[in-house]
């Protein structure tokens, strides 16, 4: 949708900000600049529209250069929450959100329409609103303005530049919310700048982290906080939340490692005389290379055990659920009760089976730790 | 006082008729000088270059000595009502101008970003963000021009104009200071009204 080839860009005055910045923003997500101030978040968000241009490489939209855009169109078609909200002082607040769609000569009718629906998306009453000035209003109500105006065209691009910073940490969460809530129905690809990672973790498909003018890591805000690159990025999540996030495990250090398993071409007689010695009433069915095929259980087996023909890859059933190693342990549990599952099996991306976490595992797990015998 | 008082009343429909034509001449050199100072203003503000001349110029103007203008727009324009207006625009043309450059000059950055941003051409920026915030110091600027014009619009009779200067004038070589005095207290009524009048709009389109 967004993409950042090799872009360089160097201010006048010799600064270079941003050096060979590549990056892609898929449709539909939300993806969110944030770095220590200065680092040059927006000015990567005013290069997709323009605002500023860059002294080397391509921003393309939609696989479009966006030199060759107009950029008075290019800006009409993208929605711009600016840092410090922006609204204009001498227009009333239905004039301010309308702006865009005027600008884009809409029919008066659906403008006044999509004020009003605009309004009460943030619940701001248009009949109170619609005609006092921004002076008149709270800082989180501009703000609020702020967003909902770069909405107002329906653009399917929307840039927002620390929307909520102005806010208080209530207000804040509260417009978080909204916007996630929003974006569930809307799905925008919204490019977010921020400094607050709480902010980040909670609204982002994408982080892209920052530092003089480089990426320094780019992933969900799960593969950041899981793995930061290095200790500038740790350092800026903070201990507190990675303390928070190390503390649930993952599935690889719960499951066991060696769960019993069988080949597809194998009879069921066979099948039985491991389940008697290994004690287990269910046989993992995997493939010569270890990826996982599916399950038989005693039931199956001695059902179909006359049939001296049958193998195992006959009666066998697939899986419904897989996880994978880095699965924390709490979605592991909602899983398993979410669908009554006795165990899951643990794979890797290319299904070679790593492990089985069952609900003896989990109990095992958590006797060592609160045992104290954790690392032993 | 009151021979200022009934000389008023004994005169009131030639008085009328003089702030009739005092106002028209004001009227008429303030509109050429908005007509002319407001684009100056503006290309001011958008070109540094061109600014800095055009101010400067602007400048020289205002600080020629008044009779000094008149005598020359004399020779160059003859006696007469014609005269007297462009003397009263070039005079109204300094604040009008600088003004407007000011104004522009102190739109929030910010603002004229989000402008931008949303997509308005150069043309929108100015005519619906730009002029409507700046539109206080224009008026605080035709407000300036407007006292001034009333004050120099006084002179006209030394080339042949017509308005309250007359009045003066020939109070002046009659040597009767009551004829003097009504028509410069009118004069300085006039001022104070134009004053307060558009300080009035000045304060309305203020914008918070
Ligand atoms: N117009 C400009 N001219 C020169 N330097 C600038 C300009 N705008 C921003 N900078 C510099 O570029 C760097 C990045 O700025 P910015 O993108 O605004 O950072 P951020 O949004 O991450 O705080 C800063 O060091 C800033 O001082
Ligand atoms: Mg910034």
């Amino acid at each position: 949708m967004i993409k950042f080839e090799n872009v360089y860009k160097q201010y006048d005055n010799g600064h270079t900000v941003l050096k060979n910045l590549n990056l892609h923003c898929k449709e539909g997500e939300i993806t969110v600049f944030i770095g220590p101030s200065g680092c040059g978040k927006t000015t990567t968000m005013k290069l997709i529209n323009r605002l500023i241009e860059p002294t080397k490489g391509k921003v393309l939209v939609n696989d479009v250069d966006i030199s060759t855009i107009s950029p008075v169109k290019l800006r009409r078609s993208i929605g711009y929450v600016i840092q410090h909200v922006g609204l204009f002082p001498h227009m009333t607040i239905a004039d301010n959100v309308a702006v865009v769609p005027r600008l884009l000569e809409w029919e008066e009718d659906r403008i006044q329409k999509q004020v009003k629906n605009l309004l009460d998306m943030v619940n701001l009453k248009a009949d109170t609103y619609a005609d006092r000035y921004p002076s008149e209003l709270s800082g989180g109500q501009q703000q609020r303005i702020g967003v909902i105006r770069a909405f107002a065209a329906e653009q399917s691009i929307i840039l927002m530049d620390e929307p909520f910073s102005a806010l208080d940490p209530i207000s804040r969460e509260q417009l978080q919310d909204e916007l996630i809530r929003l974006q569930k129905d809307i799905k925008k690809t919204i490019i977010f700048v921020t400094h607050d990672m709480d902010e980040a973790i909670r609204i982002a498909d994408k982080i892209v982290l920052m530092r003089s003018g480089k990426i320094l890591q780019e992933g969900t805000p799960e593969e950041i906080l899981r793995r930061p690159a290095n200790d500038f990025v740790k350092n800026f999540i903070g201990k507190k939340r990675l303390a928070q996030f190390e503390a649930i495990p993952e599935s690889e250090e719960v499951m066991t490692r060696k769960p019993v398993t069988i080949l597809p071409s194998r009879g069921l007689a066979e099948s039985i005389k491991i389940m008697e010695r290994k004690q287990v009433d269910s046989l993992m069915v995997v493939d010569t290379k270890d990826r996982l095929q599916g399950y038989i259980t005693i039931y199956d087996v001695l059902q179909q055990f006359k049939d001296e023909t049958k193998r195992v890859g006959d009666i066998m059933h697939t899986f419904e659920h897989v996880i994978a190693p880095d699965t924390l342990l709490n979605q592991t549990i909602e899983l398993m009760d979410e669908h009554k599952l006795p165990y899951v099996p643990v794979v890797k991306d290319d299904q070679t089976l790593v492990g089985l976490v069952t609900r003896g595992t989990i109990v095992g797990h958590l006797s060592d730790i609160y045992s104290g015998n954790e690392g032993l | 006082m009151d021979m200022v008082i009934r000389y008023l009343q004994h005169n009131w429909d030639n008085l009328l008729l003089l702030i009739g034509q005092h106002i028209v001449m004001v009227l008429c050199g303030l509109i050429l000088a908005l007509i002319v100072g407001i684009p100056l203003g503006i290309l001011s503000a958008k070109n540094e270059r061109a600014g800095k001349y055009i101010l400067a110029i602007a400048n020289l103007i205002q600080v020629f000595p008044s009779l000094a203008l008149l005598a020359m727009l004399m020779v160059l324009f003859g006696i007469g009502f014609y005269s007297v207006v462009i003397a009263l625009f070039l005079y109204s043309l300094l604040p009008i101008i600088r003004n407007t450059y000011v104004g522009l000059k102190e739109v929030d950055q910010s603002i004229m970003e989000a402008g931008k941003g949303v997509g308005m051409t150069k043309l929108q920026l100015l005519r619906k963000v730009q002029i409507p915030l700046s539109l206080s110091f224009i008026f605080s600027g035709i407000r300036l021009a407007a006292v001034i014009a009333i004050g120099v619009a006084t002179l006209a009779p030394f080339i042949g104009g017509d308005g309250l200067g007359k009045e003066i004038y020939s109070g002046i070589n009659l040597r009767d200071p009551v004829k003097i005095y009504s028509s410069a207290i009118i004069t300085a009524i006039l001022a104070i009204l134009a004053d307060y009048l558009l300080g009035l709009a000045e304060r309305k389109t203020r914008v918070k």
